[in-house]
């Protein structure tokens, strides 16, 4: 469970490029408004944890996505960007997968492939599923077992096919006894010792050790069935082979993606995809501004990436097409955290001084300010978590009497931390993500009031696995501050703080526990919660959880984040929902008209 | 092309003004000029290229007073104004973003740090490194120019060969390349220091050949004149040829191609802070106001002309001038 959630991060390496590239773009084509009439926009929110305009929505017509970036991969077994789990739907299905309804029902699992939600025994370590009648490859071929053992087999061969999340992996064969499909001596190449299939409608995989979480694991893309004989290993990601109500028809890497229906699929074999369009499109741009303009004028019907759109069109929107957003929560919480390796921050007094010294509305601005940016982050659990207290929890009260800091109780940390006078330390920030640059100069101006100063330094942000997830590197370049965020990859503590706070997840190179966090008692509640079945137990380890990540003073939350996406006046059955961060739930969008 | 006072009477406008400003000035007159007061002679008459150097100066006395005259309108470069921003959208709450008395130019969105102060400070780092690396350029391109020009052979295959790489070279990403992999302390500075550092050197290091090759070809041409002859025929040594005969002969060009070098610089610095591999924040910088102005281009348009415009009055008044001190120096050329 190491593989950090890169949703939106690696891409942006070419930056400095497209800046350039924006420069001359963005002369040519300002201003850009358009009639200002857009009858049939549901109007501001409207989605957001709800569904808008479900009756209008008519069976046929485009789909039309745009995005300034493209998957990571298409390929079920190695994507990991956010927006790539939810587009996968359209062309995967999985034994289970989430409600397609709104807001907290849609983090809610349902059975997809198999009849029900499946069969536990022996105290969580034996899962049986049983598949449906009815469904299909897009070449009519109808999908067994064997095929969701072979797909989620897929995730062993990392040398091959890396990228994707590895929880399965590490949850069935944590000592990695298994080589993988492709190094698999045995005839059909399902030697899995973890995974039967019994016949072709049943699976059943046995735990050395319950999980908790073992469900959700099911439900991800990366457990979607692959046949064999359509397996093209490392160019898969070109064409999955579609086993959901749409297939690929054409894609040009970083050029554009078009779906058509897969006729092979039945609807009375899915209980879950409703397939409104006839065609799914995605245009890939190189401008995010270009695309954003393109949005406003109704040319595109949504962003893929769903991550916000920038500032320039997010005004222009606010302010002429308010009825055309949404303002979902995202699920990420953005923050800085302090290694404990890098003196003074061994000391919990000197964390806390800069907790206080921090000018939280100002951090709050630099992330877009409370619409745009989010809430004030107040703690380190997602608001979609469950256990999460949101606001509610504040210990340091940055939300409330210190939101605008508080130099006198930062001072008296300081003399406490045996720093009278301040000190200095710097901070990491990726020189990709401006945002994250302008946080990092907020967080700078005000720790100065209360002598504490602190020098930016600005990584190369395709790079974070090897420069702060590098506990050594960490320290050489004396990064006391470190500014980034984190989303879950599934609404639990587990699918989210476990990488970050448990000390076994510490490592040499990726490393995502910064704060290099070796607390026995956070361990213990861990390994709590990975065995225990009760949900309202579950519930109450994540709060503790949380409450001593923040007792220890390791991370200083700036924002809950928040994003402004885009819906045009054209789609129809229009939700966000959590299970995929506050994302709309694409696989069920429709449109006005079948034109 | 500084040119325009004198063009409809060509050659002879200039050296008819000259012999009227003798018959006025009187018999003193008659006495020889020295280059350099012809030289100035000339350029008191060109307004453009004066009015040029006048604002170069300004600019100057504005880089260095930066703290005095920050002070002087109570701002400095670094305190945020969050109260002056709408949070909603991130710009400025007054017009033309966020004009008024205390903030003469505005505040910057998102952070609301002062502009006029920024701008101010900005000048430091943009005069800094245009200067310096022009000087870094032309010392280097000098020597190596004349060394190049005067011993001929295998010094000038090798050397011309270099030049023409360097030439080559695609320095804009060279360069942005080298600050990503630059450790953030290098001999004993830090920060953004170790930044302004590196990009003086490379530019620099980038800008000789274009003034070593002109520096060569002067020297190929002067080295066969007759006085060169009669110095080696005295028994002058090399040296002495090359720094007392040749070089003095040389000042004209490589004045010329400072200033008209400078400008470029400044161009290249912002370009580098642009992108994001110049200094570092929080120190302003214009190029890096105009990259972060981009996102406001629309809602806070103020954000990028400000910048712009310094960039430009800059570029323009050191074109000017540059120009002008050609026009002195070596009227034949300009046309």
């Amino acid at each position: 469970m190491t593989t950090q959630r890169t949703s939106g991060r690696r891409k942006q390496a070419l930056a400095a490029a497209a800046v350039v590239a924006g420069l001359l773009t963005t002369a040519a084509c300002g201003g850009g408004k358009d009639d200002g009439g857009k009858n049939g926009a549901a109007g501001f929110n409207a989605a957001n944890n709800k569904i808008a305009q479900a009756s209008l929505v008519k069976k046929g017509g485009e789909l039309k996505f745009a995005s300034t970036q493209d998957a990571d991969s298409w390929d079920t077994t190695r994507g990991y960007y956010g927006f790539m789990w939810d587009f996968s739907r359209y062309y995967s299905r999985q034994l289970l997968t989430y409600k397609t309804q709104p807001g907290a029902a849609g983090a809610e699992l349902t059975p997809d492939l198999a009849t029900d939600m499946g069969q536990v025994a022996d105290g969580g370590k034996t899962y049986t599923f049983h598949l449906r009648d009815g469904i299909t490859w897009e070449d009519g071929k109808p999908i067994t077992s064997k095929d969701i053992k072979y797909g989620i087999e897929r995730a062993w061969a990392q040398d091959v096919l890396s990228g994707g999340p590895v929880y399965l992996k590490d949850v069935l064969d944590p000592d990695g006894a298994y080589k993988g499909p492709y190094k698999d001596t045995s005839a059909d190449h399902l030697g899995l010792k973890a995974i039967d299939t019994p016949d072709d409608k049943t699976i059943v995989f046995h735990l050395p050790k319950p999980n908790s979480d073992f469900l959700q694991m099911v439900a991800l893309t990366s457990a979607s069935p692959v046949r064999q004989d359509k397996d093209t290993k490392s160019q898969y990601g070109l064409h999955p082979f579609s086993s959901g109500p749409y297939k690929f028809q054409s894609y040009s890497p970083g050029k554009s993606l078009v779906l058509v229906r897969n006729t092979n699929w039945k609807a009375s074999s899915d209980p879950v995809r409703k397939a409104y369009p006839d065609k799914i499109s995605i245009k890939f741009f190189t401008n995010a501004n270009d695309m954003d303009q393109r949005l406003l004028a109704g040319d595109y019907d949504l962003d893929l990436a769903q991550t916000g759109m920038s500032p320039q069109g997010r005004t222009t929107a606010l302010k002429a097409h308010k009825a055309n957003l949404d303002n979902p929560v995202s699920g990420y919480v953005r923050y800085a955290v302090f290694p404990q390796s890098v003196k003074p921050f061994d000391n919990i007094h000197c964390r806390k001084a800069v907790l206080y010294g921090a000018d939280h509305v100002s951090l709050q601005t630099a992330r877009g300010g409370p619409i745009a940016g989010g809430d004030i982050g107040t703690n380190m659990l997602p608001p979609s978590v469950p256990g999460a207290e949101g606001q509610k929890y504040d210990p340091y009260e940055m939300a409330g009497a210190n939101k605008n800091g508080n130099a006198a109780k930062a001072k008296e940390e300081l003399k406490a931390c045996g720093k009278p006078n301040g000190f200095s330390t710097t901070i990491a920030v990726r020189n990709n993500k401006p945002v994250e640059v302008a946080t990092a100069e907020s967080l700078q101006a005000s720790l100065k009031k209360v002598g504490i100063n602190a020098q930016i330094d600005q990584y190369d942000g395709s790079q974070t696995a090897g420069i702060i997830g590098s506990p050594s590197n960490v320290n050489k370049k004396g990064y006391g501050i470190i500014i980034m965020g984190w989303g879950p990859d599934f609404p639990s503590v587990q699918g989210y703080g476990m990488p970050l706070w448990d000390s076994s997840y510490i490592l040499q190179s990726g490393n995502n526990n910064y704060a290099l966090i070796k607390d026995k008692s956070i361990d213990k509640m861990f390994d709590d919660f990975v065995t225990t079945l009760d949900e309202s137990k579950k519930t109450q380890l994540s709060t503790e959880i949380n409450h001593k990540v923040m007792e220890g003073a390791y991370y200083l939350p700036f924002t809950f984040e928040k994003f402004i996406n885009w819906r045009s006046s054209r789609l129809a059955n229009v939700y966000t929902t959590n299970s995929y961060n506050g994302m709309y739930d694409f696989v069920n969008l429709g449109l006005k008209s079948s034109k | 092309m500084t040119a325009p006072l004198h063009e409809p009477t060509a050659e002879a406008a200039p050296s008819a003004a000259e012999e009227a400003a003798v018959a006025t000035t009187g018999a003193k007159a008659v006495q020889g000029r020295s280059l350099g007061r012809i030289a100035w002679e000339r350029l008191k008459r060109d307004k453009l290229a004066l009015t040029g150097g006048i604002v170069v100066l300004v600019l100057i006395v504005i880089a260095v007073l930066a703290p005095v005259l920050a002070h002087a309108v109570g701002q400095d470069p670094e305190t945020h104004h969050e109260d002056l921003i709408d949070p909603l959208f991130g710009t400025p709450t007054g017009s033309l973003g966020g004009i008024s008395g205390d903030h003469l130019l505005g505040v910057e969105p998102v952070s609301g740090r002062d502009i006029f102060a920024r701008i101010l400070y900005g000048a430091q780092i943009s005069l800094l490194v245009g200067f310096l690396s022009a000087v870094v350029a032309v010392v280097l391109g000098t020597v190596l120019g004349i060394l190049a020009g005067f011993f001929g052979g295998w010094v000038d295959a090798v050397i011309s060969r270099i030049m023409d790489g360097l030439l080559a070279f695609p320095q804009l990403l060279f360069i942005i390349a080298l600050v990503s992999v630059m450790p953030d302390r290098l001999l004993g500075l830090t920060g953004t220091s170790v930044r302004v550092m590196l990009m003086i050197v490379v530019i620099g290091f980038f800008g000789w050949p274009y003034i070593g090759r002109v520096v060569r070809g002067q020297t190929l041409s002067l080295r066969e004149r007759e006085y060169v002859e009669a110095a080696r025929s005295l028994g002058a040594g090399r040296f002495y040829i090359l720094f007392k005969e040749l070089l003095p002969n040389l000042v004209a060009p490589i004045i010329v191609y400072t200033t008209m070098m400078i400008p470029t610089n400044i161009l290249t610095e912002a370009a580098l802070s642009f992108l994001g591999v110049g200094v570092k924040p929080p120190t302003a910088s214009w190029g890096q106001m105009l990259s972060n102005a981009i996102d406001y281009y629309d809602s806070d348009p103020m954000y990028m002309v400000v910048p712009g415009v310094a960039i430009f009055i800059t570029v323009l008044a050191f074109n000017l001038f540059g120009d002008g001190v050609r026009d002195a120096l070596d009227p034949k050329g300009s046309r």
